[in-house]
């Protein structure tokens, strides 16, 4: 089975490019360019390039010995929160830059929810000296105010969003329209697995780097390439995606996506899309989504900013229908105990969206021999206020 | 004969209106057709209200979001236009995005559009080459004429293959813009609308986005066949009330 895209841009039923007319050119103009563009050897150069040194790649894959004798399993950190910017978002916003200026693009639009696809985006654009509007939900830039501040910082300006739940899916929203109001000029930066087709293909081809590091970090270290899992958390699914990518083929390795259950999947407050979610359209693409009988998208809800979305890539969309995929939900409380766990045992802090990760270490039961690498996304700086209010710190 | 493609035989200008059923009250909606129709509106958009309406501008967003909030769903929809053609003769079409028609069933939602007597759709999200692949025959089947949307960046070749799946009209979107955002034509727009009307296709041609007044809706009307006045109907609704509908077209012509 295939579990890329196909040359009509569907993952099984999944995906394609539902768009109002008025995207059509942008979105065919990228599609007929961006396979072209990425594989052209100069673009190659100057991507691994910064990828090295502005990024600080390869992430290290890292033994978490302490973690490992707790869980009776062998269990390696891939590094993405090592990353400039703090996160595996740059890996893309770095990749898309270089295209929107092959293509001629001035102007640089992005949505985000917990502010680290923002702040990747203001970070590439003062990197290339582009105009950057990042569109964040209002509540949102309450709960990271120190991502927006970065991202002032870096001379973006961030545009809140007013409508609907006024998070990453109304973010979204307006960032659509946006390029709807700016055909010509603009470059619409999508910071995650999502949106009519090219774009998550393209995300996920920026973000496969931490799947082709682990393959050959694993052989140094263990000496095969292929882990027993990889497990990584679900929002949109940019960091999954990458962390998949160069094991979808492979059956021994067993992939694990989590998401987020927010207060328990049965709550009404969730995000666990492929629990929740019915085949629909969201932001330009067919996938699972949370939606109302009648077909209105719902709310999602999760403590982490960027795992509150209410649909998720197509690429996983057919990884769950396939049950190529193994699905985990982690509530509010178990990711963040688990954040907790790593602080202390490993003297790392993850971002919450990587904590719901950890937490499916308490869900499965891995074997003693099994090697499982999960994809430790971004780093916890920007959740402290979020760590002292749950833990009274 | 569909009474969209009947309606567009008539040797004139076509003014089409478009609101959000359920706004400004969830039952205004057979209210508001009937006096559109009476004071001599000659196609109605019905706006199937959306949660999140990628297309549109923030009248419409805000239409759409207290219709919801009203309580309107697609079976309200229905149910309210079940007796419809008892009173109203001129064309209606149901213009909404995809996600709630995929939810009620694309065949159930075209059969249930051709029992009331709708005459075609507008979904702005659903393209034209994914209907052409796996909806065009339900939407025949069913009678139902299916619109697209043109934009001044469509190339010619896209807009010949519109086209030739449409059997309707072409709804041809002024400016580069989500839905409200314009005040008055300029000479980009102009040159368009003539660029269009000289291409010679086999669909008539009905401009929207940008259209508020009767200033806009001559100018549009110039090169094409008719011209849709949605947001600004919509702030006139938010203004004044489902009271004062013949002063708002009176005005348009």
């Amino acid at each position: 089975m295939n579990f890329n895209v196909n040359e009509k841009g569907y993952y099984g039923e999944f995906g394609g490019a539902y768009i109002p007319e008025m995207l059509y050119p942008n979105v065919e103009e990228l599609r007929q360019n961006y396979l072209k563009i990425t594989s052209e050897p100069d673009f190659k150069t100057e991507f691994d390039q910064l990828l090295k040194d502005y990024v600080g790649r390869p992430s290290p894959l890292y033994f978490a010995k302490r973690l490992s004798e707790k869980y009776n399993t062998k269990v390696y950190l891939k590094r993405e929160d090592l990353n400039h910017t703090g996160a595996h978002k740059v890996n893309n916003t770095i990749g898309q830059i270089l295209v929107a200026k092959k293509l001629g693009k001035k102007r640089i639009i992005a949505e985000t929810g917990a502010g680290q696809h923002g702040v990747a985006t203001a970070t590439v654009c003062a990197l290339m000296g582009m105009e950057c509007i990042v569109y964040m939900g209002e509540i949102d830039i309450a709960r990271q105010a120190p991502n927006v501040a970065r991202m002032k910082m870096l001379g973006a300006e961030v545009r809140p969003a007013l409508s609907g739940s006024k998070t990453l899916k109304d973010a979204t929203n307006e960032a659509i329209r946006d390029w709807i109001n700016n055909p010509v000029d603009t470059h619409y930066i999508i910071g995650s697995a999502i949106g009519p087709h090219p774009y998550p293909d393209m995300v996920t081809r920026f973000q496969s780097v931490i799947s082709e590091e682990i393959k050959w970090q694993l052989k140094e270290k263990e000496g095969r390439e292929n882990p027993d899992y990889v497990v990584a958390c679900i929002g949109g699914g940019s960091n999954a995606a990458g962390t998949y990518y160069h094991f979808l083929h492979e059956p021994q390795v067993g992939i694990i996506a989590v998401e987020a259950a927010g207060k328990g999947v049965d709550s009404g407050h969730s995000a666990a899309t492929s629990k929740l979610g019915k085949v629909g359209v969201i932001h330009g693409c067919k996938t699972l989504l949370m939606q109302t009988p009648d077909g209105q998208i719902t709310e999602p809800y999760s403590i982490s900013a960027g795992l509150d979305y209410p649909g998720v890539g197509p690429m996983h969309a057919h990884l769950a229908q396939t049950g190529r995929g193994e699905f985990f939900s982690v509530t509010d409380d178990d990711a963040m105990n688990a954040g907790l766990q790593l602080t202390k045992l490993e003297g790392i802090i993850p971002a919450i969206e990587s904590a719901h990760a950890f937490a499916v270490l308490d869900q499965k039961k891995f074997k003693p021999t099994d090697i499982v690498v999960i994809s430790l996304s971004g780093r916890g700086d920007k959740d402290l206020d979020n760590y002292i209010d749950y833990f009274k710190l | 004969m569909n009474r969209i493609t009947q309606k567009l035989q008539e040797d004139k200008k076509i003014l089409s209106i478009y609101f959000s059923a359920g706004y400004p009250n969830l039952n205004d909606t057979v209210q508001i057709i009937q006096d559109l129709e009476k004071n001599g509106v000659d196609l109605i958009e019905i706006g199937l209200p959306f949660s999140d309406p990628l297309a549109d501008g923030p009248t419409i967003q805000a239409s759409s979001t207290t219709a919801l909030h009203n309580g309107m769903t697609t079976q309200i929809l229905f149910d309210q236009l079940k007796n419809i053609r008892e009173s109203v003769k001129i064309p209606l079409i149901i213009m909404g995005y995809f996600n709630p028609m995929l939810q009620y069933g694309v065949e159930a939602f075209c059969k249930k559009c051709a029992e009331i007597g709708i005459d075609g759709l507008i979904i702005p999200d659903l393209p034209v080459d994914v209907y052409a692949d796996e909806y065009k025959a339900i939407f025949e089947k069913y009678g139902l004429i299916n619109v697209f949307l043109i934009t001044p960046q469509t190339s010619d070749e896209r807009i010949r293959f519109i086209d030739s799946v449409s059997n309707g009209f072409i709804y041809m979107v002024s400016s580069a813009s989500v839905t409200g955002s314009q005040s008055g034509f300029g000479n980009i727009q102009e040159s368009y609308f003539e660029r269009i009307g000289n291409m010679n296709l086999k669909n008539p041609q009905i401009v929207g986005f940008g259209i508020s007044n009767k200033e806009t809706f001559n100018q549009a009307t110039k090169y094409a066949k008719g011209a849709i006045i949605g947001s600004a109907f919509i702030k006139h609704l938010s203004e004044s009330g489902s009271q004062k509908i013949a002063a708002f077209v009176g005005d348009i012509r």
